[in-house]
């Protein structure tokens, strides 16, 4: 629990020293929002138009901090400082998931409330729709995390991440989508049907969270 | 390796009775008609790819915990030949979708939405295997994929599923609703062949990889290199033709 | 949804079971190709080993 806060707080603080993430997804995702304002000719968006954007832009934001996550432990040779010390391997993972969680959090904190001053005419919704948010994050973080790890010892790494977390993503994108959607309907949200889809979001965040308990040993290894 | 020869044998003959019982036993289905056909064949190839998918992620733990490369090949195979099979489904799905509604793609279709996805998250297992240079890792890395994507299968069908169901409420059934003994059979033997097809083919890649180790062996020792033979000679899995064996050492 | 005609399905179910039979068929290929690889080295093997034994005891 204390290597897990120790790693967590330290790549916190070189994050915020750097800035090499979050500030880059920020504007990512703003700049996205404008080129799908183009792109699909409209300055408006409710329903399961708003979901989709606002759900593949977070998720495209997100790959390009977990093409990072790793980085900083390969590069300076970290990774093998910690396997010295008598550090468990779910630490380490656990570490990283945290840091994306923040990530996100941090982003999505900047970038919905512009998404709805671009393009939303109800914000009623927006504090159900951060609980859905909060469960996407966190399975985005696990996911990406344990793809991250995979990709982050190999040559083609940038292309590597995309190319194996997107098929993965889906159905997380299935189940915050289509508990957005209700969500951001035009006129008043809905909640019917949130419900059940949160316990998608749910489940999808527990069997990742569990795989990368499960496997990180092995990815740890030399 | 023995038993293959049964094997094969045992595939075609339950492959062509099959085929047989499609097309000469079978009654017509009442709304389909003679598309319904198609589904024999489809949806058991469907159903060996998945189950084949699962066998690699089974192969994959043993590999982990034993460190055997005997298991990591059988999981590479698996996977393979499974994702070989994926394109088979897709194709038939296709031309079932084209022949039922005039489209050669629905989303209306869960499973073949589901198998769509399963099936781009296999095929990123080949360059994920060949942007890792150091063998070991390579293949535990793949090990740890093929679990993942083990685990991912059953979601996503049940994602896919619900938003289909909740979203588009299903109103085309598929031949598997209130089918009468003789489709059951039909739809079983054919089952059973494709299953044994799928054995077959990945007990004969198997050996066919297992003679190009021994071959880079045999070269190796003929040709006094300094390198250590390696135990269980399982060099780097051998890639479909055409492209090239990207490993240092000589593929056969 | 309308059952086709005999003659217009039939066309789907056998392009159905071609696209199978084909892929088979591809494998089958694929799968000599690599035979006649093995064996190219297999006697190239043969050769090297004949040269040595030939050669003397260099192994």
């Amino acid at each position: 629990m204390r290597a897990l806060g120790a790693i967590l707080v330290k790549d916190l603080r070189v994050e915020l020293r750097t800035l090499e993430s979050v500030p880059g997804m920020v504007l990512f995702a703003v700049t996205t929002f404008v080129i799908f304002r183009f792109g699909l000719d409209r300055t408006s968006l409710d329903g399961s138009l708003a979901a989709g954007v606002l759900l593949a832009t977070v998720l495209f934001a997100a790959i390009l901090a977990v093409n990072r996550i790793f980085v900083a432990e390969r590069d300076q040779g970290g990774l093998d400082a910690i396997r010295l010390a008598p550090v468990d391997a779910n630490a380490l993972l656990a570490a990283k998931v945290a840091a994306l969680v923040v990530y996100l959090v941090i982003l999505e904190a900047i970038a919905v409330p512009i998404f709805a001053v671009f393009f939303l005419d109800e914000w009623s919704a927006l504090a159900p729709l951060a609980l859905v948010l909060l469960l996407a994050d966190l399975g985005l973080a696990a996911t990406g995390a344990l793809v991250s790890s995979l990709a982050t010892g190999s040559r083609a790494r940038d292309l590597l991440v995309p190319l194996v977390l997107l098929p993965l993503i889906v159905p997380l994108m299935i189940a915050a989508a289509a508990a957005a959607e209700p969500l951001l309907a035009a006129g008043a949200p809905e909640y019917d049907e949130v419900a059940t889809w949160l316990a998608v979001l749910g489940l999808y965040d527990v069997v990742f969270l569990l795989v990368g308990y499960g496997v990180f040993d092995f990815v740890l290894e030399d | 390796m023995r038993g293959l020869r049964t094997l094969s044998a045992a595939t075609v003959a339950t492959v062509v009775a099959g085929f047989a019982l499609v097309f000469f036993y079978a009654p017509l289905d009442a709304d389909q008609g003679f598309i319904q056909k198609i589904f024999y064949l489809h949806v058991p190839l469907a159903i060996a790819a998945l189950v084949g998918f699962m066998v690699a992620a089974v192969h994959a733990i043993r590999h982990l915990r034993t460190n055997d490369p005997v298991h990591d090949a059988r999981s590479y195979v698996s996977i393979h030949i499974s994702v070989i099979f994926g394109v088979a489904v897709l194709v038939t799905g296709s031309i079932w979708a084209r022949a039922s509604w005039g489209k050669w793609w629905v989303w209306d279709e869960p499973t073949l939405v589901s198998f769509l996805i399963v099936f781009l998250l296999y095929a990123t297992y080949y360059p994920l295997r060949y942007a890792i240079e150091d063998r070991d890792r390579q293949a535990r890395y793949a090990s740890v994929f093929a679990i993942t994507a083990g685990a991912f299968v059953p979601l996503n069908f049940l994602a896919v599923r619900l938003a289909e169901s909740l979203l588009h409420p299903r109103v085309f059934a598929t031949a598997e609703g209130g089918m009468p003994g003789s489709m059951w059979l039909t739809f079983g033997v054919s089952l059973l062949g494709i299953g044994l097809l799928w054995l077959t083919l990945v007990r004969f890649e198997l050996v066919a990889k297992d003679t190009s180790a021994q071959l880079s062996r045999l070269r190796r020792a003929l040709e006094g290199s300094p390198r250590p033979v390696p135990a269980g000679g399982e060099s780097r899995p051998s890639t479909p033709q055409p492209a090239p064996d990207l490993q240092a050492n000589r593929a056969v | 949804m309308p059952a086709l005609p005999l003659d217009e399905a039939g066309k789907y179910v056998a392009g159905a079971y071609l696209v199978f039979l084909a892929l088979v068929l591809v494998y089958v290929a694929i799968m000599a190709a690599k035979l006649q690889r093995i064996q190219r080295e297999l006697r190239s093997l043969a050769a090297l080993a004949d040269e040595r034994r030939g050669g003397g005891a260099e192994r």
